[in-house]
């Protein structure tokens, strides 16, 4: 491992007190949301890769890990739920369960084979086991190839709450959103997430400390990972549909993006990052192909210039950490 | 056994394309320290390249082998001094996401004007020589039919390649870049200008995926995203040879085309996955790679 420069991916120190004020103010931004007359399907959308970013960013910004193939977590989360949604007729809570747990199941397994390796080479593994699961999603019968799982029902959450409203399915999302973002806050302010930034920045110090770094590492990907499978099941019934777009490098690559705009290790910057790349999305989207090409524009741009992210730059600002 | 050959040159084909672009890959890692992410985008403009030098200018086959990895090297080159050096110094994987993004403004720029759909590029009818009309038609070897075409893609691979690794491992000029490549600041110490060694270096790699994209175009046509798929099979050929040596990414790549070819007569559902599969079970039992040291 090379030696923490300031060129590295910016971490700032930690004040617990200003992160609860940040947290307040975006949980009371988004608590409006409906009252506001945005769009709320927009907002849902935006929610779930919003957790999905967060628990990329777990990975990278705290353990300096880079997955390119966090869309498999996404994707196998949304077909499982779909599945048991759809064919079993199983409940909401119980689809977002299947769908969560088996983002888990493949979180321990692609874990132990990629945390084999560091840097580039996690980036190049984690890519080539979504491109893996991408062609097993494409030929297994279930998941209905370039269909997808279309119409999946809403049905009732704890058989009370009907989410074909907008409006309660809104808040089901956002505290599903919650849950995750306060689940990954809770880990990096913990010991296990002093030792993953130890890890991130020396290694074999961390190691010659006695710590199995392997298995902090694990942990840390599996916990990701299940989050990251939280928001596919949360997107299934927002999107009510589960499709290979979910599984594909595109995807993974947009979870990066997210992240980088709104700032790599910084706890809120891929939440924003999210909005920003979904609402991108949304406005552009009569551009067709060319959405792609500034996407890439975004992209160059970031790392050339404006590496910090957004919250990054605020935060460097003020000198404070967000 | 017709089909098992046929399967096997389509191997052999594939294994060409992954060895050039993994030897490219390499090449660039050495030098750069940067994963280039946009290898797949260049293949791909380096088959355009050779189209439009047919469509636009009417200039053939065999000058567009040259003119399209110079072109496309250059290309290259303009990408390395403007954007690229920037990152030197800085964690590997900006120089990751910076070459994805450029992939992505590559290959959306082409979509935007080219669709998703395939150009066909004819395989070259020139120089007759007897019976022989350029690169097409076959030949019968007795035990399958050969396309002309497809036996020139694989042996001229193999000379590249190897013609590479000769450049590499045993001149002068490969000499200064290998110690480059251990040390820059004292071979810079020494009055060599690493700078533009690297720039080189990054037009040196580029332009072998250009010619796999050349290479490729009468074989798979001429398509927007021919390399996204590619470049992803690429980086796992590279996961398990290693980066580290140059004839390892060469051996692996054709190794790992020929399996692939093999997987689609033995087993044609698992064709798409298996260099993943190997990929795995490569890490399972030696984490570094198969030639490669501990990174």
């Amino acid at each position: 491992m090379t030696a923490m420069t300031d060129d590295s991916i910016p971490v700032t120190p930690r004040a617990i007190h200003d992160e609860m004020v940040a947290f307040g103010i975006m949980t009371a931004l988004l608590v409006i949301v409906p009252w506001t007359g945005i769009y709320p399907f927009f907002v849902m959308q935006a929610l779930c890769f919003a957790l999905l970013a967060c628990a990329f960013n777990l990975l990278i910004g705290y353990g300096g890990l880079l997955s390119f193939g966090h869309a498999m977590f996404l994707g196998t989360a949304g077909y499982c739920s779909g599945h048991a949604l759809k064919v079993w007729g199983l409940s909401p809570e119980l689809g977002i369960l299947v769908g969560t747990a088996a983002a888990a199941g493949l979180a321990v397994i692609t874990g132990l084979v990629a945390i084999r390796r560091q840097g580039i080479y996690f980036a190049m593994i984690t890519l080539a086991l979504s491109q893996l699961l991408y062609f097993i999603y494409l030929q297994a019968p279930f998941t209905h190839g370039e269909d997808g799982i279309q119409g999946i029902p809403q049905g009732y959450l704890f058989g009370i709450l009907n989410l074909a409203n907008p409006t309660i399915l809104y808040y089901v999302v956002l505290a599903g959103f919650l849950f995750g973002f306060l689940v990954i806050f809770r880990t990096i302010n913990s010991p296990f997430g002093e030792v993953l930034k130890a890890i991130r920045e020396n290694e074999p110090r961390a190691i010659s400390l006695g710590y199995k770094t392997d298995q902090y590492k694990l942990l840390a990907y599996i916990l990701s990972g299940t989050l990251a499978g939280l928001a596919g099941a949360l997107k299934v019934f927002v999107a009510q549909n589960a499709s290979l777009t979910d599984v594909e490098v595109a995807m993974s690559g947009q979870i990066v993006l997210m992240t980088l705009v709104g700032g790599l290790g910084t706890v809120f910057g891929p939440v924003l990052g999210a909005f920003v790349i979904v609402a991108m999305q949304q406005y552009l989207s009569g551009l067709g192909q060319w959405v792609t090409v500034i996407q890439g524009v975004v992209f160059v741009v970031c790392v050339l210039t404006f590496r910090r992210g957004v919250i990054g730059e605020i935060a460097h600002y003020f000198r404070r950490s967000l | 056994m017709q089909a098992l050959y046929a399967q096997l040159l389509v191997g052999l084909i594939n294994g060409s394309f992954y060895a050039l672009l993994s030897l490219g890959l390499a090449v660039i890692f050495g030098m750069l320290n940067i994963i280039n992410f946009a290898h797949g985008a260049l293949y791909m403009m380096g088959a355009f390249v050779a189209y439009f030098l047919l469509n636009v200018m009417g200039i053939g086959y065999w000058p567009a082998l040259i003119i399209a990895p110079i072109a496309v090297g250059i290309f290259g080159m303009i990408l390395e001094r403007t954007m690229l050096q920037w990152l030197a110094g800085l964690d590997h994987l900006y120089g990751l996401l910076l070459t994805f993004g450029l992939a992505l403004i590559i290959q959306g720029v082409f979509q935007n004007y080219f669709g998703s759909s395939g150009l066909p590029y004819a395989i070259p009818d020139y120089p007759k020589i007897g019976e022989f009309h350029g690169l097409q038609g076959g030949m019968n070897l007795g035990f399958m039919f050969l396309p002309i075409y497809r036996g020139w893609v694989v042996i001229f691979s193999l000379i590249v390649c190897l013609g590479t690794w000769y450049l590499i491992e045993r001149t002068r000029l490969g000499a200064y870049l290998r110690a480059a490549t251990e040390n820059p600041a004292l071979v810079r110490a020494f009055g060599i200008n690493v700078p533009r060694m690297i720039t080189l270096t990054y037009g040196l790699g580029v332009g072998l995926a250009a010619l796999a994209g050349v290479l490729s175009a009468p074989i798979n046509q001429v398509r927007p995203l021919m390399g996204e798929n590619v470049i992803i099979v690429v980086f796992a050929v590279v996961v398990i040879g290693g980066m580290g040596s140059i004839m390892g990414s060469i051996v692996t790549g054709f190794a790992l085309g020929v399996i692939e070819g093999l997987t689609k007569y033995f087993y044609p559902e698992a064709s798409n996955t298996v260099v993943f599969v190997l990929m795995v079970l490569v890490l399972l039992v030696k984490p570094t790679g198969l030639t490669g040291r501990a990174a």
